[in-house]
């Protein structure tokens, strides 16, 4: 009984211990900024939760962050790095704004919300293909390429804004024109959040479980994620399941670009994607690659980033420390990692 | 200097690499190590030249004991090992290969290292140039150039580790000249090869391992016949279960040509029937795996044609090679085949591609218990591969393969297998004989290829050297083809670099 | 186009590209010897705020860029342990710590937001500066373009010139054989990150203290990922991982000039082309797309060719070595 006691808290130790560095480095930073810490994480905690408006806030951050990470699941498992998820949610936003300009006048709602949110998807999920295709095909590091589209999907996005869906007469950094009424996602009674965002990201997070869990495909990448030589040998297609795990957590990611159009923002602005794609890269590493844990991470993620916002408005700090927070958790779970497997393999004797 | 290994162990998890071996080596003499793949010779030499540490025993150099860290240590004390392939730097030029590593102040000396280049090379009639990238010379050449380097820092033991494999005949005989010169100096040469021409033409002395320990050791001259015996053991009468008459052509390869990786096959020929079994004899890297790769459609051929069942296949995707029945299963279990951190029941999931989208767990965990009691597998539905001890893993990879076959590829299928389980390999493979598969088999061993085989493909430095009809050849006959009797072709890929 | 403007135009050129030429150096030394660091985007970001904040409180450059080296440097020793000692995946180390480290400088620098600041001062050489066309060129410019020449000239002294120089060549391209010519490849590989990593820090500095000067959101999004392509473009050699830096910084010139002359062409173009050519290249040095587009020429060309252009990676590149 005590074996397992121990055991249970040694891993509950280990958990926690990269979560207290974490902490102390962000403190650390605060002090180094004259800032007082606990002010600040105050400051985070009501700017994340202090009223429903905030709640509602941090939930609408959530939405994107868990979607994408839904998608990148997909890619991870199969052992590759997606970083142009970036440019996935900026395509998807683009795509939607594009068939919401031609449309919103001409279809009824359900269909028409339907149709953009579609939109976005297919955008995001051939952005997705071009990467898997360049790598497949041209050999080139998906690294290199998800980059390099993240920053020419930017740049096409604010030609767009800036030049031919200029709004005459308005400052232009706002973005394109606001959306026809019903072009916006519908929301709860006052808030800012809706029904179809929420039952968006469990659908994901479910149908992401079920591919990886249930159907030989998910298999096949855990397969390739592991042992690509021996996959190929067992008969899987792995430049076809290559280009499909692109496209597919490209969809994730177009479909978060659509959500952030039509639902928060209601058009297409130069920050569409807010470096969600980015984060959702750290958000599955802390999952551990696994779909269970994406939902809590995400949304503790999601309450950082809303949180960070307060700092300018209280303390003059820049909103950053959000970011810094994230990014030294990973680091130290990661690093964690690497020491745990250091000591057992010399215990092992290597 | 007089060269001591008294009692060397080395093991390698439950391979005993070298068993307790003592070797004494005299000053001034070649001395020959001769013995099948995974004999111990390379490990033994890799022990003296400093690459590994020996589990147990010592090394005892003109009489003082020595104990080396790492391989500069061992140069330093003048013991230098020439590898099979140099550990040489092939994008760089030969001046600067010849230098690196060198102590000595931040500038190297280039003039002076030319000079000695040019001057070493004279004396033994090596003509290298400076300024040319390694990886444009020969084997041949990278070899005289690393003896050259050795030779620069004063080593008095060189070891060569299969030095003639893929030179020409010039530069053999160069070679041979240069080590009967460097002898008569006082040079300590140890000539570590499977070709009995080679050393019975080169050495004083030669010892003969077998499976990790000393065999015998003869002084030269003796007849080849002896050293064959030491080496292989006596002569197996060729039992085997029955005989099955061959049935239509099952696998037909015409001048088939490729490289895989260092590995090379030049203009093979052959065909199989359905019913039959061959065995792939030869020594590790003659060429047998690239020709099972390429059969099996994992590699593309650079020339030549290869049909299957009368249909062509050259070329064709490896899907398609499935379709057509053809199976491969890979030596490297779990680099190959297996897939580290899934489970049993998982790999028979993915084998079995085409059978729908979603995945019936419970139904594929009953699927694979029936599997694992059918191939007598000890392990659970959800043990992850790399769990499973090697000869388990040898069952599972045999029990992912597709129930009929044309033509099954198999690499050492019972290697590192205790005798239970290979006889349980082959009773399941004779199975399939009589199904009418066609088997290839590659192995180490000469008495399961005797065992097994109704013929048998020698392999020597990349070609297909004989066929041999099992009932009518000995395994003293096939140990002499594969040690090198005959017509000797060196690598051709290696000139054009 | 006259003479002096076309002058004028390359030596703006190679003042600007220093930075990315320090950079591309260092993180060559750094590949060459074995391992990758992928937080140079983050990296450059933080070591050029942090080299701004302290030239600016204390008004020295000097410490401004001993203090952003030092920054390149601990970042680099982060990597170093994390794919030395640790074994951990070098990507996903980098990319975090790009991350990270973007973040930290924003935050940390956010009281710097473009606030006037020092820049190191313009320091024409007596003499040579007034040769016709070369004076103005190489000789005319700030301590920092000196030092990027320096740069160069150094590393391929160092590396083709020197013993140590040599063993880097080897470590990189085969460890196992490095070892058994008796180099320390573990030591050897934290050295050349961490060194690598200063010099990246120094990269950073120099874009904030003298070619792009103070320091804004982002200040210098996005290089830190171009000088990564540069290094595989470059085939990691000094000499011409820096001609790769020359050519970015000559097209990114021209593009500003072709902004002004053609009025019609949205700027965004110009966002957005250097790193659509980033992929191009490599997509033409990884293809094969190079070897195909070689075969078409004579043999006797072709392996001249193939030498001025050989691209290999060091083959142990974000590999483990295992020293026994």
């Amino acid at each position: 009984m005590t074996g397992a006691w121990r055991k249970g808290a040694g891993a509950l130790l280990t958990g926690l211990v990269p979560v207290v560095l974490a902490l102390a480095f962000s403190t650390l930073t605060l002090l180094v900024m004259g800032a007082s810490p606990l002010r600040a994480y105050g400051s985070m905690v009501f700017g994340a939760f202090g009223s429903t408006a905030k709640f509602t806030d941090t939930v609408m951050a959530w939405v994107p962050l868990a979607l994408c990470a839904a998608g990148l699941l997909l890619t991870f498992t199969a052992g590759l790095w997606n970083i142009g998820i970036e440019g996935q949610i900026v395509v998807g936003a683009i795509c939607t704004t594009w068939a919401a300009r031609a449309w919103q006048e001409v279809l009824p709602r359900p269909v028409l919300l339907l149709a953009l949110l579609l939109a976005g998807m297919a955008g995001g999920g051939l952005w997705g293909l071009l990467i898997g295709a360049l790598k497949t095909y041209g050999k080139v590091h998906e690294i290199f390429v998800g980059l390099g589209l993240n920053f020419v999907a930017v740049a096409t996005t604010n030609f767009l804004i800036f030049g031919p869906w200029r709004t005459p007469g308005r400052a232009t950094m706002s973005g394109t024109a606001l959306f026809e009424r019903q072009a916006w996602l519908p929301t709860f009674p006052g808030q800012a959040v809706g029904p179809v965002e929420l039952v968006l990201v469990a659908v994901s997070l479910a149908v992401v479980y079920a591919l990886l869990r249930g159907t030989r495909w998910g298999l096949s990448l855990k397969a390739m994620g592991r042992n690509p030589t021996a996959a190929h040998w067992l008969g899987v297609p792995i430049h076809r399941y290559t280009l499909m795990a692109f496209a597919g957590c490209g969809l994730f990611g177009g479909l978060a670009g659509a959500v952030q159009t039509l639902g928060l923002f209601h058009r297409l602005i130069p920050a569409i994607s807010s470096g969600y794609g980015y984060l959702a890269i750290l958000v599955v590493m802390l999952s551990g690659y696994r779909a269970v844990g994406v939902a809590p991470v995400a949304f503790f993620f999601a309450a950082i980033t809303k949180g960070s916002l307060q700092l300018p408005l209280e303390l003059q700090l820049d909103s950053a420390l959000g970011g810094v927070l994230q990014g030294v958790l990973v680091l130290f779970v990661l690093l964690f990692q690497g020491v745990r497997a250091r000591r057992k393999r010399w215990a092992q004797g290597e | 200097m007089k060269v001591e290994l008294q009692g060397i162990h080395k093991r390698f998890g439950p391979v005993r690499a070298n068993d307790g071996i003592t070797l004494t080596v005299e000053g001034g003499t070649i001395h020959g190590l001769l013995g099948e793949n995974g004999a111990g010779k390379t490990t033994l030499m890799k022990v003296l030249s400093g690459f590994l540490a020996p589990d147990a025993g010592r090394i005892v150099l003109d009489g003082e004991p020595v104990r080396f860290s790492s391989p500069a240590e061992a140069i330093a004390r003048g013991v230098g090992m020439l590898h099979q392939d140099p550990l040489d730097f092939p994008s760089m030029p030969v001046l600067d290969n010849f230098l690196l590593g060198r102590p000595g102040g931040l500038l190297p000396d280039r003039r002076e290292g030319r000079r000695q280049l040019r001057e070493l090379g004279a004396q033994f009639g090596f003509d290298l140039d400076p300024d040319v990238p390694v990886a444009a010379l020969t084997v041949g050449e990278r070899q005289q150039l690393e003896i050259l380097r050795l030779l620069s820092l004063g080593v008095r033991v060189l070891i060569l580790d299969e030095p003639t494999t893929g030179i020409s005949a010039p530069q053999k005989a160069s070679l041979f000249a240069t080590l009967r010169r460097l002898a008569a100096e006082g040079m300590t040469v140890l000539f570590v090869s499977h070709k009995l021409e080679e050393v019975r033409d080169l050495c004083h002395r030669v010892t003969v391992l077998r499976q990790g320990r000393v065999a015998g050791e003869v002084e030269m001259p003796a007849p080849a016949g002896d050293l064959v015996r030491l080496m292989f053991g006596q002569e197996v009468a060729g039992v085997r279960r029955g005989t099955v008459a061959p049935g239509p052509l099952v696998l037909k390869v015409e001048d088939l040509t490729l490289e895989d990786g260092r590995l090379c096959l030049e203009g093979v020929s052959a065909e199989v029937r359905a019913g039959e079994v061959v065995g792939l004899a030869g020594l590790e890297g003659s060429g047998q795996r690239p020709f099972l790769r390429a059969c099996a459609g994992l590699l593309r051929p650079r020339q030549g044609e290869i049909w299957i069942a009368g249909e062509r296949m050259t070329g064709q995707p490896y899907a398609r090679f499935l379709a057509a029945g053809v199976a491969y299963l890979p030596a490297g279990r779990l680099e190959e085949g297996l897939i580290p951190g899934l489970t049993l029941t998982e790999h028979f999931v993915l084998a079995s591609q085409g059978h729908g989208f979603f995945v019936d767990w419970a139904a594929a965990r009953d699927r694979a218990q029936a599997r694992i009691r059918e191939f007598g597998i000890r392990g659970q539905p959800e043990t992850p591969v790399e769990a499973l001890s090697g000869g388990n893993q040898q069952r599972a990879l045999l029990a992912l393969l597709p129930p009929s076959l044309r033509l099954l590829l198999m690499e050492h299928p019972t290697r590192g297998l205790d005798v239970e389980s290979s006889l349980w390999v082959w009773e399941r493979l004779l199975e399939r004989r009589r199904q009418g598969t066609a088997i290839l088999f590659s192995s180490a061993d000469l008495d399961e290829i005797f065992e097994y085989s109704d013929r048998i493909f020698v392999f020597c430095a990349g070609r297909l050297t004989r066929v041999l009809s099992t009932s009518e050849t000995s395994v003293q006959e096939v140990g002499e083809w594969i040690a090198g009797r005959g017509e000797e072709a060196a690598c051709p890929l290696e000139v054009e670099r | 186009m006259d003479l002096g403007f076309a002058v004028a135009i390359v030596a703006s050129i190679l003042a600007d590209s220093s930075p990315l030429v320090i950079a591309t150096v260092g993180e060559t030394l750094t590949e060459k010897a074995g391992v990758i660091n992928l937080s140079l985007d983050g990296t450059i970001l933080l070591s050029a705020m942090t080299g701004f904040a302290v030239a600016y409180t204390t008004g020295s450059l000097w410490l401004g860029f001993a203090a952003a080296m030092a920054v390149g440097a601990l970042v680099a020793l982060v990597v170093a342990v994390a794919s030395i000692e640790l074994r951990l995946d070098q990507v996903a180390v980098g990319f975090v710590l790009t991350l990270l480290c973007t973040d930290l400088s924003s935050f940390l620098g956010n009281p710097f937001v473009r606030k006037p600041g020092p820049s190191v001062p313009h320091l024409p050489i007596p003499g040579l500066s007034q040769v016709p066309v070369v004076g103005p060129v190489f000789f005319d410019h700030n301590a920092v373009v000196y030092a990027s020449f320096l740069v160069i000239g150094l590393a391929w002294w160092w590396m083709f010139r020197t013993r140590p120089g040599l063993v880097l060549q080897g470590v990189g391209e085969r460890p196992a054989a490095a070892f058994a010519r008796g180099a320390d490849v573990r030591r050897l590989r934290y050295l050349y990150t961490v060194l690598g990593g200063a010099l990246v820090g120094a990269a950073g500095a120099a874009y904030s203290l003298s070619v792009k000067l103070g320091w804004s959101y982002h200040h210098t999004y996005g290089i830190g990922w171009i000088a990564l392509a540069i290094v595989i473009f470059g085939g990691w050699h000094p000499v011409r991982a820096a001609m790769g830096a020359y050519l970015f910084g000559t097209l990114n010139t021209l593009g500003s000039l072709l902004q002004g002359v053609i009025p019609g062409l949205p700027t965004q173009v110009f966002q957005a082309t250097p790193f659509a050519l980033m992929i191009l290249v490599l997509l033409l040095v990884t293809s094969g797309a190079l070897e195909r587009a070689l075969a078409l020429f004579p043999t006797g060309a072709q392996r001249t060719l193939r030498r001025a252009l050989r691209v290999s990676a060091p083959a142990a590149l974000g590999t483990t070595f295992e020293q026994e």
